[in-house]
């Protein structure tokens, strides 16, 4: 199983800014949406989906021959479904604060369509290593928006990076008006919404063809 | 990989089929099932010491270097039968659950629209209450209360001193009020303007009122700006649990003293404090 050096940096690379599952996909929203008004969630949620992608890309694609064509969707969802209780369990058990904050989206992310969707358009025909790196790469990719959305939305809607106070905000004595919209999901849409239009004017070839 | 010299049209079979998915569901449920039962002594612990630390708030007792464990020790649980007043005992007070035991049709009771100012619906027969002891002398009261807001049910603590009408503290450990206006009855500035306020006039009602502006006597705590339907909603809730439907009838039948003196003598509940 000879890993190509050039490929392996694409696969990893590629998803965050050239083929960004968020940006240019346009998938996965839902989650980015609810978990962004507090860096930390971001992270959290970052880190439980990149390893959730990682793993069952590797894993499906280790029994992809075993596969049946007419059950593979079950399959994979089967897969995915465990992996997700299993870090959900974990974060109960050892990060109790944060899971209680997350409560149901880290559930959801058996539902987030880049999981899916890479299992489906990549492990299903790739070696498991280099599925594990798309994995991971998927995962940078979504990690890369969450995280810019997150840092945006804490910082002007608390005035805060990670729970330290940056903008000290008026109703705790400071001079700082938060911006209370971007504690309401919908802000994260309008955020999505100017980095997709940042990332297409930087790189003009991801503007999809007027019809 | 060896498994990539299976041919195709055997891979399709139904046959096949049935035994992927069998195997596939049998590794999937004991994976699944060992990470709940490996976890699960953690995660009880983790949600029994979230409960305390949330209660040792209500109490102003925590601060930040306090073992919650040991702070805990001061703190015990009884069972206030709502509708009599009464201090009771449960079956097992260990897995006693309030928010199961209002869901349930025998342990609860339905409450009356016109009664119903916190709009709950149906609240438990009995509630778990917690005293701080110190000294052997109740010092606090934390009641549980909980309510409906703007979006959602609200839950919390509120605790009283041994007069039965000042306020010690508040908290909320649930809510999913707008974030930054309603989501404000956890920001703990807001709350620090609880402490010292009469929960309760002379005769026993609730008198405490959230106003706007500013507020000036000991009855009256600033309402949440931009937040005026979040903020009846935890006037109602007030009105409701300390009223006659809720705890009214246990704080006025207490008698703090009477208690000390009967709870002093039996061994047993004191050794069992802290058991939450």
């Amino acid at each position: 199983m000879a890993i190509d050096r050039k490929e392996l940096k694409d696969v990893i690379l590629k998803p965050v800014f050239d083929n960004n599952p968020i940006a240019l996909q346009v998938l996965g929203v839902c989650s980015a949406l609810a978990v962004t008004t507090k860096l930390e969630t971001a992270l959290v949620m970052c880190l439980a989906l990149t390893l959730v992608t990682a793993c069952s890309n590797m894993l499906i694609s280790l029994i992809r021959h075993q596969i049946p064509s007419s059950i593979r969707i079950i399959v994979q969802m089967t897969v995915i479904a465990s992996l997700v209780i299993v870090v959900d369990q974990l974060l109960k058990a050892y990060a109790f604060e944060t899971a209680k904050q997350m409560s149901v989206f880290v559930g959801l992310i058996i539902t987030n369509c880049i999981v899916m969707g890479r299992a489906e358009a990549y492990a299903m025909k790739n070696d498991p290593v280099m599925s594990f790196f798309d994995g991971i790469g998927n995962g940078l990719g979504y990690s890369a928006i969450l995280i810019s959305v997150a840092v945006i939305r804490e910082l002007l809607g608390s005035g805060s990076i990670l729970g330290y106070t940056i903008l000290n905000p008026i109703k705790d004595g400071g001079w700082y008006q938060t911006n209370g919209l971007l504690l309401l999901p919908p802000s994260a849409f309008f955020i999505i919404g100017l980095l997709i239009w940042a990332i297409r004017t930087w790189k003009p070839e991801q503007v999809e063809e007027t019809k | 990989m060896s498994a990539s010299s299976v041919p195709a049209k055997n891979k399709e079979s139904v046959a096949r089929t049935i035994i992927v998915a069998v195997a596939l569901c049998l590794v999937c449920s004991i994976i699944v099932s060992s990470a709940a039962v490996f976890l699960k002594e953690k995660q009880v612990n983790n949600a029994s010491l979230d409960k305390k630390r949330n209660i040792l708030i209500a109490a102003n007792l925590l601060k930040d270097d306090t073992d919650i464990d040991k702070a805990f020790a001061h703190i015990e649980q009884n069972f206030v039968d709502l509708s009599s007043g009464q201090i009771v005992t449960v079956a097992d007070p260990t897995s006693f659950n309030q928010r199961q035991s209002a869901k349930n049709l025998e342990t609860s009771i339905s409450i009356a629209k016109e009664n119903d100012a916190a709009r709950i619906g149906r609240r438990s027969k009995i509630a778990s209450i917690y005293f701080v002891r110190k000294n052997k002398k109740v010092e606090t009261i934390i009641l549980p209360i909980h309510g409906k807001g703007l979006f959602s049910t609200m839950y919390g603590f509120i605790a009283l001193e041994a007069d039965k009408k000042t306020i010690v503290g508040l908290k909320f450990y649930e809510q999913g009020e707008t974030p930054g206006l309603g989501g404000e009855v956890e920001n703990p500035r807001w709350l620090a303007l609880w402490p010292g306020k009469k929960l309760l006039d002379n005769n026993g009602q609730p008198a405490l009122k959230l106003v706007k502006g500013s507020a000036k006597t000991e009855f009256e705590i600033d309402a949440l700006s931009g937040a005026s339907m979040t903020t009846r909603g935890v006037q109602n809730m007030i009105d409701y649990w300390l009223g006659e439907q809720g705890f009214g009838l246990f704080l006025s039948d207490l008698d703090l003293a009477e208690y000390r003196m009967v709870n002093c003598g039996d061994a047993l509940s004191d050794s069992n404090d802290g058991d939450a």
